[in-house]
């Protein structure tokens, strides 16, 4: 035993989108938590079956935006009515009209930049190792294969029942996870 | 726009072709569309046709070049027409570039599913658009290698950028279009680019893709958030598309002469974009499907739908060349009215009516189901759109510039050996650009191609049950 890698965790190989909902499904009725799904396509709903209670994103994105929309307007009101006010015409410095089309494409290029690196800072991506890989037939999760993960950090985890547990799902196979 | 989808939505659910072909599974199109890229074999095509983009791409080189050493002096350029190509090609190009983003973002927002097939490479071909586009106002600056004084920066002068201004507008405008369409098409990219890595033989391919995927591993958790950001995104995506050919009107329309200054400007030149870009999308989707042998992503039901769009877009850009004419007529300001008359009679009258007969005319033949499905006829067609939204571009600038208010200033231009070989190389950049994406990347999305094949089974399987019930 001391010689071998220490397991991660312990994955199981479904055929199709269905079988892996139903094994989610079962995992979540056996108690286990620390658990994760892997599918080539998103599948509605999987996320919420894990156990997910929702994301902050869009408040994020939404915070971004407001940022983007009232930064880009200070810094033209500041730029022409405070640093360096010059009367063109007439105009008001703070001629707010005329400021609107940079104030609106600077809320959405800030709530836009946002979204991206929100969603990958969220989903701790990029990242270029994880235990997942190590498994070969995992490069089929982003062909046509589907796959529960139990995480041996799980209160419920044991090798030897997690295992024996994911074998009565009826997957293709069942493997273990090395760090 | 909208009128078009919700009748093809209300064909969906009667007797539409499924957007993918029959028989397919999974791992069949995944392996069908990265096989495309994973070939170590290249087709004879594309470096035919790479090269010769490639010709063009060094025509822009040397005629940039030529212009840095010389200045703008050996474009047609003059007072008054201090526009000239420059602008028109910006225009143009970034007019192309729309339909891509409308592809993407709007069509995704109304749950058309058929956009899928055709999404990647639309997205694909509005980096590129952008990109060329992009590159005329900086050439016209005269110094283009300052063109960082566009933007707010602190700087040694201590002065600012005029707030007030719609190029400064613009510059916000493109340059955030352009952020932003990389950073959609890049986020589309990821999961794909993740299945290439797992796919890869060769240890550079896999290198290469392994990180540009970032590690994507397709946990339920990471769709769920990513899918999240996606919609926001293209909910993001649609005003700003909108934005972007409105604010590229105000350099026209916020001007006070006549011919520029009209409220029908911003509306008319969002309609005009999405017609010449859904030109460039059969231009570059017929002979790609016909060389890749794509028939059954991008079936005669995708381009019809896209000729569908076509048409009425070039119905509402008809309706702005008369009212344009009418408004003219009807305001009763003398300079407005001869302005107009200049274009239909005037020295360019040729151009003019050349347009009208490329925008107005040509695509009237779309009524025709049958012109519609036929693909080389559909071709031509794109072929003489994209030439005639060129030409209105050419027309609003150079008629109503040449000659204003006072007779002592009117002049005349012509173009220069010059303005053509940038308009003919600015198109080698797109081509070389384009070639080089469909040989390193998927044209088509797998994750979402792979998404419609399972709602295909789920609809095929509800099917059998009704059958047995």
């Amino acid at each position: 035993m001391a010689v071998e890698p220490k397991l991660h965790a312990v994955m199981a190989e479904f055929a199709t989108p269905q079988e892996l909902i139903d094994a989610v499904a079962a995992a979540r009725a056996h108690g286990y938590r620390q658990i994760d799904a892997f599918t080539p396509f998103p599948i509605e709903g999987l996320a919420e079956t894990l156990g997910f209670t929702g994301t902050r994103l869009p408040l994020i994105i939404f915070l971004g935006g407001l940022f983007g929309g009232v930064g880009g307007f200070w810094m033209q009101y500041w730029c022409a009515a405070i640093n360096y006010p010059v009367n063109i015409g007439g105009r008001p410095l703070n001629s707010w009209p005329s400021f609107i089309p940079v104030t609106f494409e600077l809320t959405i290029l800030s709530a836009a930049l946002v979204a991206v690196l929100g969603m990958l800072a969220l989903n701790r991506l990029p990242m270029p190792y994880h235990p997942v890989f190590n498994v070969p037939s995992f490069a089929l999760a982003s062909r046509d294969r589907f796959f529960l993960l139990i995480e041996t950090g799980d209160p419920l985890f044991d090798a030897e029942s997690t295992r024996t547990f994911l074998n009565e799902l009826h997957p293709r196979q069942v493997v273990d996870v090395p760090e | 726009m909208i009128e078009q989808g919700a009748k093809s939505e209300t064909r969906a659910d009667t007797a539409i072709p499924a957007p993918v072909g029959q028989g397919y599974t999974f791992g069949s199109v995944s392996d069908k569309i990265s096989a495309l890229v994973l070939t170590g074999r290249t087709p004879r095509g594309w470096w035919l046709g790479f090269l010769f983009s490639f010709l063009w791409l060094m025509i822009l080189l040397y005629a940039i070049g030529y212009l840095v050493l010389e200045g703008v002096g050996i474009w047609g350029i003059n007072i008054p027409v201090a526009w000239g190509f420059a602008i028109t090609n910006f225009v143009w190009w970034i007019g192309i570039g729309h339909a891509g983003t409308l592809i993407s973002a709007i069509l995704l927002l109304l749950h058309q599913q058929w956009r899928t097939s055709i999404n990647r490479f639309a997205e694909a071909m509005t980096l590129f658009a952008v990109a060329c586009a992009g590159l005329f106002p900086l050439l016209h600056l005269g110094r283009p290698w300052f063109f960082y004084w566009l933007f707010p920066y602190p700087n040694t002068m201590k002065i600012w950028p005029q707030f007030r201004s719609p190029l400064i507008w613009d510059v916000f405008a493109v340059s955030t279009y352009m952020t932003v369409s990389l950073m959609f098409w890049y986020v589309g990219l990821i999961p794909d680019v993740a299945t290439l890595r797992d796919r890869a033989r060769s240890r550079l391919a896999q290198i290469t893709y392994g990180i540009l995927a970032l590690g994507w591993r397709g946990s339920a958790y990471h769709w769920h958030r990513y899918e999240v950001a996606y919609l926001i995104l293209a909910g993001l995506a649609t005003p700003l598309v909108v934005s972007v050919h409105t604010v590229v009107s105000f350099d026209f329309a916020v001007a006070n002469l006549p011919g520029w200054h009209s409220t029908v400007f911003p509306p008319y030149f969002v309609a005009g974009a999405i017609f010449s870009g859904f030109a460039m999308v059969l231009t570059i989707a017929i002979p790609l499907r016909a060389v890749y042998h794509l028939e059954d992503f991008i079936s005669d039901w995708h381009l019809e739908n896209m000729a569908k769009i076509m048409l009425a877009t070039g119905l509402l850009v008809a309706y702005g060349y008369f009212i344009e004419a009418f408004m003219a007529w009807y305001g009763g300001n003398r300079f407005e009215q001869y302005v107009q008359l200049n274009r239909m009679f005037g020295p360019y009258a040729v151009w003019y009516w050349l347009l009208i007969g490329c925008n107005v005319l040509a695509p009237q033949l779309l009524w025709v189901k049958r012109f519609r499905r036929n693909t080389t006829l559909l071709l031509i067609v794109a072929l003489i759109v994209l030439v005639g939204m060129w030409l209105e571009r050419f027309v609003i600038i150079i008629t109503s510039l040449h000659r204003d208010f006072l007779p002592s200033s009117w002049g005349m231009y012509s173009p220069t050996i010059w303005d053509w070989a940038t308009l003919i190389g600015s198109v080698g950049l797109f081509l070389s650009l384009l070639f080089l994406f469909v040989r390193l990347l998927p044209i088509i999305s797998m994750f979402e191609m792979r998404t419609l094949v399972s709602e295909t089974q789920v609809h095929e399987h509800t099917a059998r049950n009704l059958g047995e019930e």
